[in-house]
């Protein structure tokens, strides 16, 4: 089972002291956080994708990239790419280059997006976000998978002989997840395709992760993708940690009371009875992720949500600290004593791979010029 | 005989209240009616001012609490809805339209509905027809041709007034009617059953 944090590289002001930290600063922030959760030894580190305010992550590849040369085992995903708003072949050919330079430690996960007033920014409409993200999905991945696309959709320009460059590492496209907290459309897309499923776990009650997780195992198993058991389910969730769990309730409070999205609402108490949220210790937060499983089963990836509402840098590296050191190995050992044996873990790059045979290089090689009759290798050489 | 749920939202504030006296009249004359039809009838009371902060909470979080959802599912899974509001500068009361805000667009369509009012002086009168009534077309709900709107005037003498009541006879007969003529309610629906559009379907556009 993999464990990561994911971030959605919010600037927001640290309601304790009234600082906001500046977009260089913040991003700085992330990049040392990404760098820290492969350190503590956690597997995944996702980063979100806004195109507004206060937000920095605008361009998600480019993070990736930097983190990608920082690293060396951390597989880096993200939470979420915009599969409505964005162009599918810019997302083909910024994600096939990604994969290259780290190595393969790449997959994607997919969302719509929300915030409505982005979709007409980008030439596109709210209403049509379930039709953009079939549609677009459908064309990325024939973008990776085959060399020469001819195409023509509802959404975008008609491609004629379209090569999406470079070509997937190893002739293996990333992994994908889909993310939607209650379309069943996205359960359903990513059954399809026998993609995975990950349901954001964190501002919803667990009936509805519930729900939407059940769906998406039965749908994955009509498809013929194996049982529903062997679907590939990833989580979020959103914890805060100290010691006492006291201290954690009264360090945290001031964040939720004023956080985005949720703030200004319930009580801290109420919300963490209606979701997932755990503010506590350690054991709580241990105890609390392992029940998880009692209502989607066996899954494959956990993310937490640590670094928003304006904590502080050094508070979130000392959450992964604990993360690291108390609480994952212990969720490591118990999630696998509790796993059969015929569900699978999540797709790497490198069982991608395996599962494919061996490595191809699909390189695509430019036809001769239709001026001087002479390829780019012929005019190099 | 088949068995009906009325669900009953009142918006009320105090207690007692007239909008919740009046919702109890809609009622009592509804299940009367639909005895007269043969039908026999259960009544699921909502009271909005238990869930004044479940509400608040919702516009923040996104989603209904425990206790809330519980309230929403009674009201969309019903045969019919009877809902009654105080007037509040002129209109129905912030807390009864925060409720059917966080309802689903299309969790009452084609519901029968019968609409009811209160408010301290005969004069607001037309706020079942100009504030409710498109609320509930907006909704794609049927609400009964007649709308009940009681004023302090109606409750004088402790009884209540002989046109009041006639109002009350005649809407609750249009809603039995409107209940009688559907088939039984079989619940909320359930978004997560298998599509009736195969993802093909969906690949292609239909």
């Amino acid at each position: 089972m993999q464990f990561g944090v994911f971030t959605v590289s919010d600037i927001t002001t640290d309601p304790t002291t009234g600082r906001t930290p500046s977009e260089g600063e913040r991003i700085k922030a992330v990049l040392t956080i990404a760098k820290k959760a492969e350190e503590v030894g956690l597997d995944v580190f996702a980063l979100g994708e806004h195109h507004n305010p206060p937000f920095f992550s605008s361009s998600p590849t480019t993070t990736l990239a930097y983190v990608a040369a920082q690293t060396s085992t951390l597989q880096l995903s993200t939470a979420t790419t915009l599969i409505t708003t964005n162009d599918p072949v810019k997302i083909a050919e910024d994600y096939a280059m990604l994969q290259h330079l780290a190595g393969g430690r790449v997959d994607l996960m997919m969302g719509r997006g929300n915030t409505g007033p982005v979709y007409p920014w980008f030439g596109k409409d709210i209403r049509d976000g379930i039709p953009l993200a079939v549609e677009n999905y459908q064309l990325l991945r024939r973008l990776w998978r085959e060399d020469v696309v001819n195409w023509e959709g509802q959404f975008r320009t008609p491609l004629q002989g379209f090569t999406s460059t470079p070509r997937p590492l190893d002739g293996v496209p990333p992994f994908v997840w889909h993310g939607s907290i209650r379309s069943p459309q996205i359960a359903e897309q990513a059954a399809y395709y026998g993609d995975g499923f990950f349901h954001n776990h964190i501002f919803w009650p667990k009936e509805h992760t519930q729900r939407m997780v059940e769906f998406y195992r039965r749908r994955f198993e009509h498809y013929g993708h194996g049982a529903a058991d062997q679907a590939i389910v990833g989580l979020g969730g959103q914890v805060f940690m100290r010691k006492n769990s006291q201290d954690a309730v009264r360090e945290f409070r001031p964040y939720f009371d004023n956080a985005p999205v949720y703030g200004h609402g319930p009580s801290l108490e109420d919300f963490s009875r209606e979701t997932p949220l755990t503010v506590g210790s350690p054991q709580q937060v241990i105890e609390r992720t392992l029940g998880f499983r009692d209502y989607v089963g066996d899954y494959q990836r956990q993310l937490f949500l640590i670094d928003h509402a304006g904590l502080p840098l050094k508070t979130v590296l000392e959450q992964l600290d604990v993360l690291g050191e108390e609480v994952v190995p212990v969720l490591r050992r118990e999630f696998a004593a509790r796993k059969p044996a015929h569900v699978p873990d999540a797709p790497t790059h490198a069982s991608l791979v395996a599962a494919a045979g061996g490595t191809t290089d699909s390189t695509v090689h430019a036809a001769a010029d239709d001026v001087t009759g002479r390829t780019v290798e012929e005019v190099q050489a | 005989m088949t068995t009906r749920t009325l669900a009953v939202v009142s918006a009320g504030l105090s207690t007692p209240s007239s909008t919740r006296l009046l919702a109890d009249r809609l009622a009592e004359a509804t299940v009367a009616a639909l005895r007269a039809r043969g039908e026999d009838a259960t009544v699921e009371v909502v009271e909005l001012r238990g869930h004044a902060r479940d509400l608040a909470d919702h516009l923040t979080t996104g989603f209904a609490n425990e206790s809330l959802r519980a309230s929403i599912d009674t009201v969309t899974g019903a045969d019919a809805v009877i809902a009654v509001t105080p007037v509040f500068s002129a209109s129905y009361s912030g807390l009864f339209k925060t409720f059917f805000d966080v309802l689903d667009k299309d969790a009452l369509v084609g519901r029968p509905v019968l609409l009811g009012a209160t408010a301290g002086t005969a004069r607001h009168s037309l706020a079942v027809e100009y504030a409710m009534r498109p609320l509930f077309a907006y909704l794609r709900a049927v609400p009964t041709p007649t709308g009940v709107f009681a004023a302090s005037e109606d409750w004088a003498g402790g009884g209540t007034d002989a046109a009041l009541a006639g109002r009350i006879e005649r809407a609750a007969g249009e809603l039995a009617d409107l209940v009688a003529a559907r088939p039984v309610a079989t619940g909320p629906v359930d978004p997560f059953a298998d599509p009736t559009t195969s993802f093909e379907e969906l690949l292609r556009g239909s």
